[in-house]
């Protein structure tokens, strides 16, 4: 259970240059089954919606359009939230943001920091930091406050414990908090419950992500399903919310088709339990909201994957991937698993770092056929593959450059194409002999047989008629 | 259960097809070596239609190995000999969907030369072309086993072709057609994934397996032989597996038991 060694990019299975290939590890068989039934449990819920694929295109719409004004936006959400007494400071990246978040911190004299669930502070790592100038941050969500409490990371972007069991909790619970061991799942969130309630009476600051920030009333949104969220938000008296700049949506009318996507894609829900929209600190409250680009702009640049920045963080796309659910989310290597995170990963910290990320996929492209905002996931994939072959990458290599190299000119005209095709012919058996199998040929062979020595080509029995 | 794929991909709009217009048949390059049976059938199938099929000599290959992985300047000049050898002919069909997929879906990202995307858009899946531009929904074909398909995730997600193969299996006399349980799932071979995460490519494969076995079928088809290659290897290695028998679509739909 215990994962350190996978928590960080360069401990990521994935990411590992020791074998040829993408090393993989096996994901828990919980985290696959979850998996699988929530992928079904969504596609009940949304195959009984006539308009739904309607309701697709306008969000996929109205993304595209909040990410070709995003200047304009942000703009006017800051003018909208600064009227209503909310700071609002930018960040160029995640060392900024920190820093920015422990400046207030000290300013309010914080000790103690409950949180809402939120994606970009993981990006940040900013428990740690917080934990470094001595401010202790708990995450109040459960599925982070079990993740927390394991000093694990998030397999999942929206239900992080997911590969945890309720024998593993039960198991948790009664290590680090000295509970009797339970399994029974009432009785585990009785336990988690009392244990949160204190921490949000002691806390001097609450922080929280952000599902939707709506420029032209200036609100910000949160769902979530706890009602954690609503008392990390609402009892301390500062509110530190920190969002991702592709967060805008322009208009509150929007609102209603993205919070009926997001729960049913997400979760099976037709709506979250609790959504908040939060209009300003009330009197005598202080709130700040930070907004973080931190690689975000490098994929705006980029008009092939510009449309992933509209990504809800649904976790759809994890749940339907047939890879995510064998490998599970660790095997990825940073902040966001899955078909969306081998999209954003490489781009945000880097090809040199992550370019094998967007091979983790058979292409087969059941993420993009349930994502609800139409991000075409296997096409920006295959994209970013070519830029890993193409620019200074992890996975840039001259041997396979020159394989491919004369694969085309073995495939430029029919006696070049026959003179390969004998060559393989040839050359396949009797690499069975070989004291070692060359790679392609020993990963085929592994659990697969070759198919059988076929008899004459098509094109040599071919008859015109 | 899952029905939401039909109204993902954009619909075709098919051209109409002239009696007496000559079809050029695309071979994918794996198939005119690994699975020759599978073209022949393909060949067969048109020519009962009363189509005249066509051959290109010079062809070899889509170039969809090298686009998926990363090597686009390669796959570009596949591409171009490509779009060179089948530029004389209106009608362009391939026994795989996985091929024409790149063909018709992927030309443009390699090369968005209006030439290379217009040739590429002509290129037509072959059950695709029996059922939606012919309209036959029944070849005549008699074939009395238990039968089971998957469809490959090209065919039915790029491509959007999801009924054409099941109409005309269905119609096959005498045979008894055994559903894929979770057919929409991919079966793990996905290319070049195959040999390079083969561990996971293995377990996916192995559910589609248990799956195939679980239908009650004697016969596994497909209208992808890759999907088949790959299914199949893994059930030469055990042995309820080696009684399946794996064949193209085409092979049952021209045969007469």
């Amino acid at each position: 259970m215990n994962t350190n060694e996978h928590g960080s990019l360069e401990g990521a299975p994935f990411l590992k240059d020791k074998t040829p290939g993408l090393a993989e590890p096996a994901g828990s068989v919980a985290l696959g089954q979850s998996c699988e039934r929530s992928a079904k449990q969504v596609y009940e819920l949304l195959n009984a919606i006539k308009p739904y694929q309607d309701w697709r295109e306008a969000a996929h719409r109205i993304k595209q359009y909040a990410l070709a004004n995003l200047d304009k936006l942000l703009v006017e959400l800051e003018r909208n939230l600064a009227a209503k007494g909310v700071e609002v400071i930018y960040a160029a990246d995640a060392a900024e943001a920190n820093r920015l978040v422990i400046e207030i911190a000290k300013k309010h004299n914080v000790k103690n920091v409950v949180k809402g669930k939120t994606m970009v502070s993981e990006e940040m790592e900013l428990n740690h930091k917080l934990a470094a100038v001595g401010i202790r941050a708990l995450e109040t969500d459960l599925g982070e406050y079990l993740v927390q409490l394991a000093d694990q990371r998030p397999t999942h972007i929206v239900t992080p414990a997911l590969h945890l069991s309720a024998e593993d909790v039960g198991r948790l619970f009664a290590d680090k908090l000295g509970e009797p061991y339970t399994a029974e799942h009432r009785a585990l969130t009785d336990i988690a419950r009392r244990h949160l309630r204190e921490e949000y009476l002691k806390a001097d600051l609450g922080i929280s992500g952000v599902n939707f920030a709506v420029a032209d009333t200036g609100s910000l949104v949160i769902v979530e399903n706890e009602g954690n969220g609503g008392l990390s938000i609402s009892v301390p008296p500062v509110h530190v919310a920190l969002m991702g700049i592709e967060k805008i949506i322009p208009r509150i009318d929007y609102l209603p088709v993205f919070l009926n996507l997001l729960g049913r894609s997400g979760t099976g829900q037709k709506l979250t339990t609790y959504t908040h929209v939060i209009h300003g600190p009330a009197p005598g409250r202080k709130m700040y909201l930070i907004i973080i680009d931190n690689g975000r702009t490098r994929m705006l640049a980029d008009p092939h994957t510009r449309s992933a920045l509209s990504c809800i963080r649904c976790g759809a796309c994890l749940n339907r991937c047939p890879v995510y659910r064998r490998v599970g989310g660790w095997a990825y290597g940073w902040v966001y698993p899955g078909p969306i995170g081998s999209i954003i990963t490489p781009q945000m910290v880097g090809l040199d770092k992550a370019a094998k990320l967007p091979f983790a996929s058979s292409l087969c492209g059941a993420c993009a056929e349930i994502c609800p905002v139409k991000i075409d996931i296997p096409h920006q994939l295959v994209y970013l593959r070519k830029r890993g072959a193409n620019e200074r990458s992890s996975v840039n290599s001259w041997i396979e450059r020159l394989m491919w190299k004369s694969w085309a000119w073995a495939m430029g005209g029919s006696w070049r194409f026959r003179l390969a095709a004998l060559a393989l012919r040839i050359g396949t058996p009797l690499a069975k002999f070989l004291p070692w199998k060359p790679w392609y040929l020993g990963a085929w062979a592994r659990g697969r047989e070759l198919p059988k020595a076929p008899g004459p080509a098509f094109r040599k029995t071919w008859k015109e008629r | 259960m899952i029905k939401l794929t039909q109204s993902s991909p954009p619909a075709w709009d098919y051209p109409k097809y002239e009696p007496g217009e000559p079809v050029a048949l695309f071979v994918p390059c794996y198939i005119d070596q690994f699975f020759p049976a599978a073209a022949e059938a393909a060949v067969e199938l048109l020519r009962r239609q009363n189509i005249s099929v066509v051959f290109p000599k010079e062809q070899t290959c889509c170039g969809q190995p090298a686009f998926n992985s990363g090597y686009w300047d390669e796959a570009r000049r596949v591409v171009r000999h490509f779009c060179d050898v089948f530029e004389p002919y209106r009608w362009i069909v391939g026994p795989s969907g996985s091929c024409t997929a790149m063909c018709r879906v992927f030309f443009e990202h390699v090369d968005p030369d209006p030439r290379i995307v217009e040739i590429g858009s002509r290129v037509v899946e072959l059950t695709e072309f029996l059922v939606e531009v012919l309209g036959v929904t029944d070849t005549g074909a008699r074939y009395p086993h238990k039968v089971t398909m998957h469809n490959g995730c090209h065919t039915r997600r790029e491509l959007g072709v999801v009924e054409p193969p099941l109409t005309l299996l269905k119609n096959v006399h005498d045979l008894e057609y055994c559903p894929l349980p979770d057919m929409e799932e991919c079966c793990g071979f996905g290319g070049t994934f195959s040999v390079k995460m083969p561990g996971t490519s293995l377990a996916m494969g192995a559910t589609k397996v248990e799956n195939v076995l679980r239908s009650g079928a004697d016969v596994l088809v497909s209208p992808d032989s890759s999907c088949l290659m790959h299914i199949g290897g893994i059930l030469q290695r055990s042995e309820a597996g080696r009684r399946i028998q794996v064949k193209h679509i085409a092979e049952i739909l021209v045969a007469d038991e």
